[in-house]
């Protein structure tokens, strides 16, 4: 078992990357990160590249080739054999990365790697099997000893969560939920109980992948979120240029890319992704 | 937090297994899908609780078995068959004679009542073997709707002939071209069309796997099979078979006959998987017999996978078998003992095959043919007194290319056309 955590790298920044739990009070970094941008006047820009794409060494430079561009909060997706909620981009990306000889403990590599370099959170998002067969409670051991702030769980709802529910109370890890436009009331609400660091509002109905237009249901749906109380509602998918930001932190607290990045990336190498990143993040200045 | 809907369990008796409504079959089954869509699965469980109570829901579907598909389908003993299952009685339940060639349709059909129902005009459906698929674009020919069909690339190569079908009846099939290009992509590629249309489409799930509610709607479905099966045998024998069996992929087949005969303490279950080129090298599809518990399309069975939790990608000569997941039901029958899984090679149903095709005049598909090589194992382990019920789940006209190049039946130049 290659477990061998470098806690060394990531020991000294771990209390300020993740949430702690200490005296009941939760501190949530991530929270804390687009609490600020929002005090600013703008929102957070949450970037997405998966781990080991195109090779491990690579994924790490280009997600700290994000933090160095303006990026706020990393999400590192970790590979996965049936990514369902992906569109064509990031698997072919997930899938060239699982060729290439990912594993879970590259995951956690990579995250305490980028967590040595940088000074913003990193958040993972897995689907929930690898997480299941890894053990819940050893996945977030593992995942806050490299410094990780948490999970987003494309596939997991809080209905059959519980493991995670109680793995993350005992860590201070944050878990994001998602919300879609064709969730009930009553589940938004649920999504915003059951969620730390934001709830993630899916913008359209589909799968990750650029598109023209951000879907106005986006708008719809994190006015449903606000009345229902959330705090840290960040919008995803199919957002991929600086006026797609512009437009979405106008009314929601963070906006997610992810096909753009990665896109970037195979086309362009970490370089381009510097360079877009350094773009979107244009998009959080002037909002008005 | 999510509680079913379905069945009060307080009115059921309490030691019969046959009144399981999911979500949960012991540890197995659940929801695990993505957010967007906990709505359309909640709309169908709820529009499937109302049919499943309405008399009217159940005369229409009855009525289209009858004219439609052909039901009741017969049983046929089979003697000549027998003898070389150390003589034990082996009856078939001839699913292969309904419309469109095997038990699918069964299922198809109620799900496409469904839709009607629900008011959506547009089906989606993966298929591995292809039966799935073509008996979803003949209802969907039969109830005028659009209807696309997910197929695995390396499917849609060794089931030519059942896409040729397909498009003929009107649907469109799109190849899968990720990941192992199999079935298990195919329901990858399904559920994500679902997630981006589900206001207008229904997707009609082939098999008793996937998220709640469709283990328990299919197999309701399905249960058909052995209601039928049992009193025919009863009538034919006098009693109750000594064992059940039938292949497993996905699991609608068996956990149609199986479940009529849940309660019956005395009737063994058993199931056949893919075993491939043999469980001790990795190139199967036995489930049950290899796999651990995980999650895949939205719910807790067993599974082929690596330490990470990845899916492993299974190998059967049979599409409809080559699915690396089986459904929750199955799984638990199997962790509380009341079913037996076991493997079969590729070898061993395609000699039962040919048996089967040289004994009775009876032309089995690759994926029954599983089930046939297991009973010939379990008759000569029964004995010549015991009774053997088979579910012939479908007919291999859609394998003859597959059997052609297998026993190597064509003359050369007739193959090169």
């Amino acid at each position: 078992m290659s477990t061998t955590s470098p806690s060394n790298l990531s020991s000294s920044t771990t209390t300020s990357r993740h949430g702690t739990s200490t005296s009941g009070v939760t501190h949530s970094a991530v929270e804390a990160t687009i609490a600020r941008r929002r005090a600013a006047g703008s929102g957070a820009l949450i970037g997405y590249l998966p781990v080991g794409f195109p090779s491990l060494t690579e994924s790490i430079d280009a997600a700290v080739a994000l933090a160095a561009n303006g990026v706020d909060v990393i999400e590192l997706g970790l590979p996965y054999s049936d990514p369902v909620m992906d569109g064509p981009v990031i698997q072919a990306a997930t899938q060239k990365a699982l060729a290439g000889g990912f594993k879970l403990h590259h995951g956690f590599e990579a995250v305490a790697a980028i967590t040595a370099q940088v000074d913003v959170p990193v958040l993972v998002m897995t689907y929930w099997n690898p997480v299941l067969q890894y053990g819940v409670d050893r996945f977030a051991d593992e995942l806050l000893a490299a410094g990780g702030a948490g999970l987003i769980t494309p596939d997991l709802i809080p209905d059959e969560a519980d493991a995670w529910l109680a793995a993350s109370e005992r860590t201070g890890l944050d878990r994001v939920f998602l919300a879609a436009p064709s969730s009930s009331d009553a589940r938004l609400v649920q999504a915003i109980e059951a969620s730390r660091g934001f709830v993630y509002a899916v913008s359209t109905m589909g799968t990750t992948g650029a598109r023209g237009a951000v879907d106005s249901a986006a708008r719809i749906l994190v006015d449903r979120l606000r009345a229902a109380g959330s705090t840290s509602a960040c919008v995803g998918l199919g957002i991929s240029t600086p006026d797609q930001v512009r437009e979405i932190l106008a009314y929601a607290d963070g906006a997610i890319v992810g096909s753009a990045l990665v896109k970037a990336l195979t086309d362009g190498g970490v370089a381009a992704v510097g360079v877009l990143a350094a773009e979107l993040a244009a998009g959080t200045r002037d909002l008005r | 937090m999510f509680t079913p809907s379905l069945h009060p369990q307080s009115d059921a008796q309490p030691d019969s297994l046959r009144t399981e409504a999911g979500p949960y079959f012991g540890d197995f089954g659940g929801r695990f899908v993505p957010e967007s869509l906990v709505a359309a699965l909640d709309e169908l469980t709820a529009e499937y609780d109302l049919v499943k109570k309405d008399p009217a829901f159940a005369a229409e579907l009855m009525e289209l078995h009858r004219s439609y598909s052909g039901r009741p389908s017969i049983i046929t003993e089979v003697p000549r068959f027998a003898e070389h299952a150390g003589g034990a009685r082996i009856i078939l339940k001839r699913e292969d004679l309904n419309h469109t060639g095997s038990h699918k349709i069964n299922n198809a059909l109620g799900q496409a009542l469904l839709t009607k129902r629900i008011g959506k005009t547009r089906v989606i459906a993966e298929t591995g073997a292809g039966q799935h698929g073509v008996a979803t674009a003949t209802v969907a020919a039969l109830f005028g709707f659009e209807c696309v069909v997910y197929m695995g690339e390396v499917d849609t190569e060794r089931q030519a002939l059942n896409v040729a079908r397909m498009r003929l009846l009107g649907a469109e099939v799109v190849p899968v071209k990720t990941g192992s290009r199999t079935l298990k992509d195919a329901i990858n590629d399904a559920m994500r069309d679902w997630v981006t249309n589900v206001e207008t489409t229904n997707y009609i799930f082939g098999t008793v796997a996937g998220p709640h509610p469709f283990p328990a709607m299919v197999r309701d479905f399905q249960k058909i099979i052995g209601e039928e099966a049992r009193e025919q045998v009863l009538a034919l024998t006098g009693r109750l078979p000594d064992a059940v069996t039938a292949c497993v992929g996905g699991g609608s087949n068996a956990m149609g006959i199986f479940h009529a005969f849940l309660d019956d303490t005395d009737v063994a279950l058993y199931g056949y998987e893919a075993a491939g080129d043999g469980v001790d090298t990795p190139r199967h599809a036995a489930t049950i017999t290899k796999g651990r518990p995980g999650v895949l399309h939205g719910a807790r069975s067993m599974l082929l996978q690596d330490e990470d939790g990845q899916t492993v990608e299974s190998h059967s000569i049979s599409a409809g078998l080559d699915y690396p997941g089986v459904g929750p039901e199955h799984a638990w029958l199997a962790s509380i003992g009341r079913a037996t899984y076991l493997p079969v090679t590729d070898a061993a149903a395609m000699s039962a095959l040919r048996l089967l095709s040289q004994t009775e005049g009876i032309i089995p598909a690759i994926e029954s043919a599983h089930a046939l090589a297991g009973t010939l194992e379990l008759g000569k382990k029964l004995g010549p007194e015991a009774t053997i019920l088979v579910n012939l789940s479908g007919r291999g006209d859609k394998d003859m290319e597959t059997a052609a190049r297998y026993f190597d039946l064509l003359d050369e130049g007739a193959e090169q056309s």
